[in-house]
């Protein structure tokens, strides 16, 4: 073999995306199946966490702040944060299955490298596990809706596109928090994602209007989050318009880019 | 056909050379060893074997396949136990068996039986609905084994199988792996144990800093270099430096350890009273069997275990 | 070599310290930047962003007694940085010390007893918590609005209330096997003060019901010490009756701690 087919076994796997690297994902959600079947309580405990946040911003904030202006008209606080919530909920998920998890399995439990003897390619280790946490992220969106709708904070039916919205954030954070992961070099660095995730949960449109940032609302739209929070919220009041399609292409720039970077550093690191 | 055929491969990691242009072949059904130190390029050839890590340069065929191409089809057909056990701490050890199966495509109902039957045959199946972090090294080797034999493999990879074991859990392990010669599977394990090079294989190689010193039959390369029997004095620490050179006459080659003196001769008896026909006095002696440790010290004037 | 004498110059427990110390140092930078991020970014996000909300809203002022949010908010943060620091700091790494590292095992296999183990976390529980709730109070110091002497007496009264929590969680992590509880310690005991224990908004909002659940919870008496001292509206009966309560708890929590460590240690 020589120096070329050398450089081929490094980058063949991660291009070569037949039929072959969706079965392999298959193989991998099947794993994380198995897994969670013994934890499904942590699971469903996690539906408390959305119903514990929207239930202190209706008995408290909703006291305290009233109605909020929007370019639509006088909304009441809860329901004006509850989507946003329900979108920084799909971020805090997708970001830490994507670091966290991945960075366990990659490093401690060494399971991709278990995998990767096996007939499967890093390819399918990445899109398997970015399906998998896409998996979660919906069954926790829908139960958050759930709960909004229990508490009377949904006001129109557009807001099951509130899913679709929130799977695409999933899959944005996902695939850059995968991307990030895969740069990190020990537990020490990931103090460094809440330092990232932390400010955008606080300011990106999530708790106040756009409007209230007066001349630093350009900084907010810098925030992926932020354009999350804009389609949920949209969908949540119904308030369609073509201008989504913006927030739209900025996450799926995102994913795209988080995707390449992640399946290519998988690659190099576990393939050498 | 061979099943591993290696032509000059060469292994770089930056600046530094891991293996430096190995040439070797493995027929069907035999068993395989590479010999040598922490560091003397082993694992780093397992992992090209195992179709996890690129060849820098020279060619390398497996089952007649390029592993750079043909990576997937080659592992599916092999079986790899690595050198420290990754086994899936968040499953039982049916599920660990179980799930591996799934990743090569075994159907469900098939897995099921294969990890019953592997159970059975590493003898954990007692064991089968327990998680695997209780389990004790030699029981997680076994499991690993077991693991890699999920897809029925032509080929079976071991990276330093019994690291870490005590002796008898090394005897299970080593009678194991010879049922599975009886099976006709073909078997490359890297060891520094000279005592399992021995023991298992038909044939080996002794690798030092990245390259084959030596190949042959484990009893071929004791002949070869090594002379019939050993020799070795543990001498009182305040012996004179001359000690090598007063030895020289008593055997064929004279070995100074930091701890002992060894002295190669054919008859060790005989040595040993020439030994005191020179008036020393060693505080122990003794009288052994050439083993490939010697046949290590002899190429690579360094001792395998340090 | 002469026979070694042990002078015991400090007591075993600072060594534990230490030892504790020692293991944190290397990540110092990153968990300083962490500690002051959060109650930063709550406060700039939630005390300025919110508080604008609130504060322009008629009636709202005076159901926070009187304070502006920021004010309201800002000294809380302090009673909750405390919490959210004590948790932790006696979960995972009371988990490591038995189980992963096995430090703690380590260190009975020299004259320190399992006591000086506990008496040894303890003190660092108290320097650790005290670290995260003085960077909150280093912002409240920068803010006009919550900037005076009673921040001092405050960050006191909130890592008092951190106490509680690190006693409590430390008793329980030393009785358990795996770390698997924690986080539904985190959702279910955790989540809900930070969210309902009156650091965002006063109790009386909860439902009538509710409102002795909350008396009962070491956070709203944290909470109301350590906004009281900060804005000096509290009377000294009302002080030294949080004091009282959240001692009482934290003694009963390190007598727990005791008893559970020399059982896990020896056993």
């Amino acid at each position: 073999m020589s120096a070329t087919t050398a450089e081929k076994s490094v980058t063949a796997p991660t291009l070569r995306v037949v039929p072959g690297t969706l079965r392999g994902a298959g193989r991998m959600v099947e794993r994380s199946i198995l897994v969670y079947r013994r934890t499904w309580l942590i699971i469903v405990s996690g539906f408390f966490e959305p119903l514990f946040y929207l239930l202190s911003i209706r008995i408290g904030f909703g006291a305290l702040v009233g109605d909020v202006q929007t370019p639509n008209g006088p909304v009441d606080y809860a329901v004006f944060v509850a989507p946003a919530l329900m979108a920084s909920s799909a971020m805090n998920g997708a970001v830490y299955d994507s670091t966290m998890n991945i960075f366990f399995k990659l490093k401690h439990a060494r399971l991709y490298e278990t995998v990767l003897s096996t007939p499967l390619g890093p390819s399918a280790v990445a899109v398997g596990e970015i399906t998998w946490a896409l998996m979660r992220g919906v069954l926790y969106s829908v139960a958050f809706l759930g709960c909004m709708a229990a508490l009377g904070m949904v006001v129109s039916w557009w807001a099951l596109l509130a899913l679709p919205a929130c799977v695409l954030i999933g899959l944005a954070f996902a695939s850059a928090g995968m991307a990030v992961t895969t740069y990190m070099r020990g537990w020490n660095d990931f103090e460094f994602i809440p330092a990232a995730t932390l400010p955008m949960f606080v300011l990106s449109a999530t708790f106040y209007p756009l409007s209230s940032y007066g001349g630093l609302s350009w900084v907010v739209q810098l925030s992926p989050l932020y354009h999350g929070v804009a389609l949920v919220r949209a969908a949540c009041l119904g308030d369609g318009s073509w201008g989504l399609l913006g927030h739209v292409a900025v996450l799926a720039v995102m994913t795209v880019i988080g995707l390449r970077v992640a399946s290519r550093r998988i690659g190099t690191l576990l393939l050498t | 056909m061979p099943v591993i055929a290696a032509t000059s491969v060469h292994k770089s990691f930056g600046d530094f050379e891991a293996v430096r242009g190995v040439d070797f072949e493995v027929a069907r059904g035999e068993f395989f060893g590479f010999l040598g130190p922490n560091g003397a390029g082993k694992s780093s050839l397992m992992r090209m074997i195992g179709c996890v890590s690129p060849t820098t340069s020279g060619e390398l065929r497996i089952f007649d396949l390029d592993p750079g191409v043909d990576g997937a089809a080659i592992r599916a057909r092999m079986g790899v136990v690595p050198q420290t056990d990754n086994l899936d701490q968040e499953l039982t050890l049916l599920e660990n068996l179980v799930m591996y199966g799934r990743y090569f495509d075994i159907p469900r109902r098939e897995c099921r039986d294969r990890a019953r039957e592997l159970l059975e045959f590493v003898q954990l199946a007692d064991r089968a609905d327990s998680r695997v972090e209780p389990l004790s090294g030699g029981m997680k080797r076994r499991l690993t084994i077991a693991r890699s034999l999920m897809n029925r493999p032509e080929l079976l990879l071991l990276d330093e199988p019994t690291t870490g074991l005590d002796p008898q859990a090394r005897h299970v392990l080593w009678e194991r792996l010879y049922r599975l010669k009886e099976q006709g599977v073909t078997l490359a394990l890297t060891t520094h144990y000279m005592d399992e090079a021995e023991q298992l294989c038909d044939r080996l190689v002794v690798m030092d800093r990245g390259r084959i010193v030596a190949e042959g039959t484990p009893r071929g390369l004791i002949l070869e270099h090594s002379t019939r029997e050993v020799l070795e004095l543990r001498l009182s620490s305040s012996a004179p430096d001359d000690i090598a050179e007063r030895l020289a006459g008593t055997g064929e080659r004279v070995e100074v350890l930091p701890d002992r003196v060894l002295v190669y001769a054919n008859d060790g008896e005989a040595a040993l009273s020439s030994v005191h026909q020179l008036g020393i006095e060693p505080l122990a002696s003794l009288v052994r069997r050439s083993s490939l440790e010697d046949v290590f010290l002899r190429l690579t004037g360094r001792s395998l275990v340090e | 070599m002469s026979a070694t004498v042990i002078r015991r110059s400090t007591p075993a427990s600072i060594r534990v310290w230490e030892a504790q110390v020692v293991t944190v140092w290397r990540a110092w930078k990153s968990s300083a930047l962490l500690s002051m991020l959060q109650p930063l970014v709550f406060l700039g996000g939630m005390g300025f962003g919110v508080g604008a909300l609130v504060d322009e809203r008629a009636g709202s002022t005076a159901a926070l007694g009187g304070l502006g949010y920021l004010a309201f908010l800002g000294p809380a943060l302090m009673a909750t940085t405390a919490m959210q620091t004590a948790t932790f700091e006696a979960s995972y790494p009371v988990m490591d010390g038995f189980k992963w590292r096995r430090a703690f095992e380590a260190m009975t296999a020299t004259p320190v007893s399992p006591r000086d183990v506990v008496d040894g976390m303890v003190l660092w529980w108290v320097s650790r918590i005290l670290v995260g709730v003085t960077g909150v109070a280093l912002v409240l110091a920068v803010i006009p609005t919550t900037r005076g002497w009673g921040l001092i007496p405050a960050a006191l009264g909130a890592t008092l209330c951190g106490m509680v929590f690190a006693t409590a969680m430390g008793a329980w992590a030393s009785t358990r096997e795996s770390e698997a509880s924690f986080a539904a310690v985190q959702r279910f005991v955790i989540i809900p003060l930070f969210l309902f224990g009156g650091a965002f908004y006063p109790i009386d909002s909860l439902p009538s019901a509710l409102r002795p659940v909350a008396w009962l919870t070491p956070l709203w008496h944290g909470v109301e010490l350590t906004r009281g001292l900060t804005t000096s509206e509290i009377s000294l009966a009302a002080t030294l009756g949080h004091i009282a309560y959240l001692s009482a708890l934290t003694l009963v929590g390190y007598l727990i701690c005791r008893v559970t460590f020399h059982r896990r240690l020896t056993r």
